[in-house]
């Protein structure tokens, strides 16, 4: 409706965490590696990792685990559940072609998808340096450079740092062009195709979110440079149709964005979750048995549902331990809404039999009628046979 | 568009200054439609009447569309009042009961269900869905379509070859409308047939004017605000009484019991949030529906006295200036059957759909959230928590179980995208947060 | 879902096995339908890597594309795809039957024919269906040498017919309560609850291990084994029903494979004399042989698992309103012949605002008269709408005769109608029965002291002053009223896609305008 939307506007307050001191960091950091495990290195999370930390943000197992580094994968196969999660090869050679393709002819393709046909010279600095700390300090230095300068200018997989939980994270987008007006936009290259200008809604879903992360990255730089200001439209690139000609829709992720802040705000509750955990417990997937971890895992509580198994590496791993507990939300988070403070499979079936449950509870009584009600049904049809 | 104008200090002023400009477009710009946005309670329905009467006395033959029978009638007997001397048409169904019996007793009034009956007539009213099968009649030179954003592209479709030019008027911050199927393979286009009939209006004429009602005459001082950054923070608005002009008492003081406390609360403050304690419950939860009728009974008891500036004297809160507001049907019959056992009638009891574009003085809110192990998107429909937290002239109490901030922070946020569709501000997850920590200043807690 | 079918689903976890959610098929099931079990490339939209088709469960057809980004190959596959689609489909086209049918344009009656049946497709899943639209969508716009010369590639002669065909089953598919398109995994979730979520129930092995175990193996063992099993070299025991494969398969099995096969290819390139010619070639067949026996290791577990399923479907008796629904189908089908017959272009990428309407309008009607129909026809379906408050069913205790006041009485006899169902009744609310399978309307009165509701019976029971024999039920009938109309209504007649309003961007550019897709050259090795 308006041009001028802006997120600036003051938020919902928020419970209020006590703002971390260095001291604390470290505190947190040095648990955080012994839960991991003191020799296991952190597996670095990416953008793809922060975006899903909204998929199940109740789920208190993920967001330690997540926050310890630790490589859940490894974790799920230790526990004899291993996620089953894979890239075929030849979606992962299409697609560096496709982005090769993307980013041809020093950024004037990418640019023509900008729809600017005449960029000028399009400046493609080098972004190469030693270690993380050195591309991201070469990074932030090109956006300053390129912002002061005032024309196009295409940086190639830059190298962004967040701070999660107490630790650094990298980020690597695909692309990110600063224009003449010092305006940075985020590009993200996928390879499922758009097609008569519509793509799959899941994966543009799971792209904005992945790309709300860089913008919250790229905001940080943006904030100690002067004239720069993030896009909170990313480009979205992917082939067109059938061919592997590129394509482009802005997407707006000022809603990704507003909820991946606030997971990130949230994820210092890894420190109150680590906290609650009895002392000397570790996830080390070196040192440690399957017992050991099994009981590890079991003290930091999950919050099950049946999308974890396409989100989680642990999914089948809850699953199993959710079923065992006769969750009703193995069935499904929907199915949970009708029933109450009924919570098992147990209790619902003996709710509807009669065998428990107050009958004056809305819930019992509905399950008593819908029993009795398919069960009537289920006589008559097989009386009609 | 209208902008807000603080040049404008008086709301009175700004409202007059934008109804002007409305009128002034509407009649005489060349645009063929002009769009209204009005926020809950800015005057819509006298805009409409007004509208009308100077398109008939400026003698352009006028259609009006709106959504619903009831509308419909209000329409026809506000114009009736208005003007009683303009000749009006009400267009009916041929099913049995079609029109609200009142209208029987106004002469100026025809009614039929065959538009040729009425041609000729300086306004014809129906609603969207009879207009649709009207076919074969002379154009009209204009139409005023009324709650344009609850309408679906498609119900336009089908009756915008019945006008030359129309005013749309409606509320965005209300229930979108919805399909029953999916209508995902449209989304993204311009005319996607089940998204609002404005949306679709505006992508494909985007030079039309637009204006907006910057003032709401219902939502008191204590509302305005909160409503406003809640649900329309980029297009604000105010209220058109200040602090004071509204107030509420009771004859009957307070029996220090929470019931009491939280309805001394609202009248005091305008809000009141009655928490019970976190439980997750079924949708029909008994101890907050009682909790729901037992405020109502306890309004009507004290003797509740409403003060506005409509009237010199202190009004009676009577039931019918009463209405509890639920987000489920069976939520709204099982408040319906605790009031009868309570020996409460006459009290509005119905569902935030039902609820649209309907007033109060006070209203008694069964939070949608309360109680529920799950946000779903139909919860946190932010149109839903709009309707509900803007019926009222005086006070909103709100019946909620605690835990509600916990359901949200832990609601996944996974939502598809569909590339070429604008994304609707605010969500529902912030607009229930701010609702909520602006309740949560309000609260009463009750362990029944 | 309903409590009803959350609590059939808790009854599956505790029994191990799935439980039923209807009584009787609520889809339609050819005696010789077409199945087709499609597999595609990782990575790439539109790009098969192979198929099973056919109509019985021991005469597969397999289609292998040995390598995937090979444009030529793609097209061979394409047009095998066509001559075993196309005659299928074809086979429906001539036997017809005339039907008198009124003429939206005039109103008045004319004689049209009508397929007497209609060739209907199964797929294994969901992403099946995705799968013929894209199928459909990358096809219909190819230009053959007939039609365009000057193409740089050109199709197979039938292949675009194809992709018209299966856009158009593709598009039917979303129409609810619609026949001609069908994925397996819906046929089984509309029938039975499992004791997972329906997320899991997308996985055809993992739904088939709860609905038909071998060895009465508990359903949440045997779904995990087909969902995660893998044999010794890390191969999936249960393969994905496609059209997506597994990862590990591509990786370890299927790549290694096509890089020989393009190496063989290579060698036949390269051969200088007529002996290593002849090895090259062996060599090349071997290597094809071994994509195309990869190929059906995937494809073959999906294929029986198909059959299995429409073969459980086929133990429920049809439901008394299926037919009338297939009709329904029998006219789509009929409609497209004609409109291939007379020559029309294919179907456009994306509807125009008037066609957007109007498939948005008939779906919702579809859906409408699903639900009825679903309830009508199946006690088990029924008795969810009765907790919903939605329908009841009781015993009539009293009829008291009544009559209209006007100058010619009609009849309009008064019920006592005792439930114990909680229907939501208001006075005046209309209800419906089932009167020889036409729908008769009452409406609440009021109810009695005990309980009991007054009805009024409001029609068909004749024009004279005494209802109709048979009518009007009798003392201790028992009868199913419904508070949803048993017809759809039909919605307003949309303007001509000509006539499109301002408001909704005025008509359409024409449908001429459809280019071909542009092509690539990278498409080809």
């Amino acid at each position: 409706m308006s041009a001028s939307l802006d997120d600036g506007r003051s938020r919902p307050a928020q419970t209020t965490d006590p703002v971390p001191t260095p001291a604390s960091r470290r505190r947190t950091r040095e648990r955080l590696a012994e839960l991991r495990g003191p020799s296991v290195p952190p597996r670095p999370l990416d953008a793809r990792a922060l975006a899903a930390l909204a998929a199940n943000p109740g789920c208190r197992r993920r967001a330690l685990l997540d926050g310890a580094g630790v490589d859940k994968g490894a974790l799920a196969s230790r526990l004899g559940s291993p996620a089953p999660f894979g890239q075929s090869q030849f979606a992962i050679v299409r697609g560096n072609s496709f982005e090769a393709k993307v980013k041809a002819d020093g950024g004037r393709e990418l640019l023509r998808l900008f729809g600017v046909e005449d960029p000028g010279t399009v400046s493609v600095p080098e972004l190469s340096a030693s270690g993380p700390e050195g591309r991201t300090a070469r990074t932030a230095l090109a956006l300053r450079e390129a912002t002061a300068a005032g024309g196009w200018t295409l940086l190639d997989h830059p190298l962004l740092t967040l701070e999660v939980a107490g630790s650094p994270v990298h980020l690597e987008p695909d692309a990110v062009v600063v224009d003449p007006a010092g305006r940075w936009t985020v590009v993200e290259i996928k390879s499922f195709p758009m097609l008569d200008g519509a793509a799959d809604a899941a994966k543009v879903g799971a792209a904005a979110r992945q790309a709300a992360v860089y913008v919250l990255a790229l905001e940080r730089v943006a904030a100690v440079t002067e004239g720069a200001e993030v896009g909170h439209g990313v480009l979205l690139v992917c082939p067109k149709d059938f061919s592997n000609l590129p394509t482009a829709s802005v997407v707006d992720v000022r809603r990704q964005r507003a909820v991946t802040r606030r997971q990130l705000d949230r994820l210092t509750r890894v420190e109150e979750i680590a906290g609650a955990l009895p002392e000397g417990l570790t996830f080390d997937v070196r040192e440690r048995s399957a017992e050991e971890l099994s009981a590890a895992v079991e003290a930091v509580p999950h919050a099950y549902a049946p999308e974890c198994l396409a989100a989680c590496e642990l999914g089948f791993h809850c699953r199993g331990r959710a079923r065992e507990a006769g969750e009703v939300q193995t069935l499904g988070r929907s199915v949970r809404g009708e029933l109450g403070a009924l919570t098992t499979v147990g209790a619902v079936l003996a709710a509807a039999r009669g065998e428990a449950g107050d009958p004056e509870d809305p819930a019992v009584a509905a399950l008593r009628r819908a029993r009795a009600l398919r069960q009537e049904a289920l006589t008559e049809a097989a009386a009609c046979r | 568009m209208t902008v807000y104008d603080p040049a404008v200090p008086d709301p009175a002023e700004a409202a007059a200054k934008a109804t002007a400009e409305i009128l002034e477009s509407t009649l005489r710009s060349a645009a063929r439609g002009v769009v209204v946005d009005s926020p809950p309670g800015a005057g819509k329905s006298t805009l409409v009447v007004r509208a009308a009467l100077e398109l008939a006395a400026a003698g352009r033959p006028l259609m009006v569309v709106a959504q619903t029978n009831a509308q419909v009638d209000d329409l026809v007997l506000r114009l009736a009042e208005k003007e009683p001397g303009l000749e009006v048409g009400r267009l009916h169904s041929s099913d049995g009961d079609p029109y609200d019996k009142a209208l029987d007793a106004l002469e100026q009034v025809r009614k039929s269900a065959k538009a040729g009956d009425l041609a000729g007539l300086p306004v014809v009213v129906s609603t969207a869905a009879k207009w649709a099968h009207v076919k074969n009649v002379e154009p009209w030179a204009h139409a005023i379509v009324d709650e344009a954003y609850q309408m679906r592209s498609d119900a336009l479709l089908a009756v915008a070859g019945l006008f030359e030019r129309a005013l749309f008027v409606g509320d965005p911050g209300q229930l979108d409308p919805f399909s029953v199927v999916g209508a995902d393979q449209w989304a993204g286009l311009s005319y996607d047939p089940s998204a609002s009939a404005v949306s679709t209006l505006l992508a494909h004429n985007p030079e039309l004017p637009q204006h907006r009602l910057p003032v709401s005459w219902r939502l008191p001082a204590s509302a305005a605000p909160l409503v406003s950054d809640a649900f329309y923070p980029y297009t604000p608005f105010r209220s058109g009484t200040g602090p004071g002009d509204r107030r509420l008492s009771f004859g009957v003081a307070s029996d220090g019991s929470a019931p009491d406390r939280v309805l001394d609360e609202a009248a005091e403050s305008g809000w009141g949030l009655l928490e019970l304690p976190a439980r997750n419950t079924p949708r029909t939860d008994p101890e907050a529906v009682h909790a729901v009728a037992l405020l109502v009974r306890r309004l009507l008891d004290r003797g509740g006295a409403a003060v506005s500036e409509r009237a010199e004297e202190p009004v009676p809160l009577t039931a019918g200036r009463i209405a509890v507001g639920t987000a489920h049907r069976d939520q709204a019959a099982a408040v319906r059957a605790a009031l009868a056992e309570l020996g409460v009638s006459g009290v509005t009891v119905d569902t935030a759909n039902r609820l649209q574009g309907r007033e109060y003085d006070v209203t008694v809110v069964l939070h949608p959230l309360s109680g529920r192990p799950d946000a779903t998107a139909f919860h946190l429909e932010t149109g839903r928590l709009c309707v509900l937290a803007s019926r009222h002239r005086h006070a909103c109490v709100v019946v909620c179980r605690a835990g509600v901030t916990d359901l949200l922070d832990e609601h996944p946020s996974t939502e598809p995208v569909q590339l070429g569709v604008a994304v609707k501000f605010p969500d529902g997850w912030e607009a229930n947060h701010a609702v909520l920590s602006h309740l949560s200043e309000h609260r009463v807690s009750w362990t029944p | 879902m309903s409590l009803i079918a959350h609590l059939a689903r808790m009854e599956a976890v505790e029994s191990g096995r799935a439980q039923p959610l209807a009584t009787v098929r609520h889809r339609h099931l050819s005696e010789r339908p077409l199945v087709l079990v499609p597999l595609t490339t990782a990575g790439e939209a539109g790009a098969p890597l192979g198929a099973l088709v056919g109509t019985g469960p021991d005469e597969p057809r397999l289609l292998v594309v040995p390598q995937p980004r090979d444009r030529e190959l793609r097209f061979a596959f394409l047009a095998e795809l066509a001559e075993e689609v196309l005659p299928y489909v074809d086979g429906y086209a001539d036997a017809v039957e005339p039907v008198e049918r009124k003429d939206p344009a005039t109103g008045e009656k004319v004689q049209v024919e009508l397929c007497l049946d209609a060739p209907q497709l199964i797929v294994p899943s969901r992403a099946g269906i995705e799968y013929v639209r894209l199928l459909g969508r990358s096809t219909r716009f190819r230009r053959t040498a007939e039609q365009d010369p000057d193409t740089p590639y050109p199709a197979p002669p039938r292949v675009p017919l194809l992709g018209r065909w299966l856009t158009h089953y593709g598009e039917r598919a979303r129409v609810p309560g619609s026949s001609l398109l069908l994925a397996a995994t819906d046929l089984l979730n509309r029938h039975w609850a499992t004791g997972q979520s329906s997320l899991e129930d997308q996985h055809l092995g993992a739904l088939l291990a709860w609905i038909d175990p071998y060895d009465d193996e508990p359903g949440a063992e045997a779904a995990y084994r087909a969902e995660l099993g893998r044999d010794s070299r890390g191969q999936l025991l249960c393969p994905p029903a496609g059209p997506a494969t597994d990862p590990a398969f591509d990786n370890r099995l299927l790549a290694p494979a096509i890089e020989a096969y393009d190496r063989a290819r290579q060698a036949v390139g390269a051969a200088e004399d007529g002996e290593t010619a002849d090895a090259a070639l062996a060599a090349l067949h071997r290597a094809e042989r071994e994509v195309r026996r990869l190929v059906v290791s995937q494809l073959k577990p999906t294929w029986d698992a198909t059959w299995r399923a429409l073969g459980l479907l086929r133990e429920l008796p049809e439901g008394a309103r299926v037919a009338d629904r297939w009709t329904r189908d029998r006219w789509s089908f009929t409609g497209h012949r004609d409109k291939v017959a007379a020559g029309e272009p294919p179907q456009p990428r994306r509807d125009d605002a008037v066609t957007a309407a109007a498939k948005l309008a008939a779906r919702e009607q579809a859906q409408g008269r699903l639900d009825a129909q679903e309830a009508l026809d199946d006690p088990l379906v029924l008795a969810g709408r009765r907790l919903a408050g939605e329908a009841f069913t009781g015993e009539v205790v009293e009829v008291t005769p009544a009559w209209t006041e006007a100058r010619r009485p009609a009849p309009r006899p008064l019920l006592t109608f005792r439930t114990d169902d909680r229907p939501r009744l208001e006075p005046g609310t209309k209800v419906y029965r089932s009167l020889d399978g036409r729908p008769q309307t009452a409406e609440f009165v009021a109810p009695e002291e005990d309980g009991a509701l007054v009805l009024r019976l409001l029609d068909k029971m004749g024009r004279a002053k005494e209802p109709a024999e048979g009518t009007v039920p009798e003392k201790g009938e028992r009868i199913a009223w419904t508070l949803f109309e048993h017809d759809q209504r039909t919605g307003p007649k949309l303007p001509a896609p000509e006539d499109t309003p301002w408001t909704h961007g005025g008509p359409p550019r024409s449908a001429d305008g459809e280019l071909p897709d542009a092509v690539t050259p990278e498409d080809l090795l």
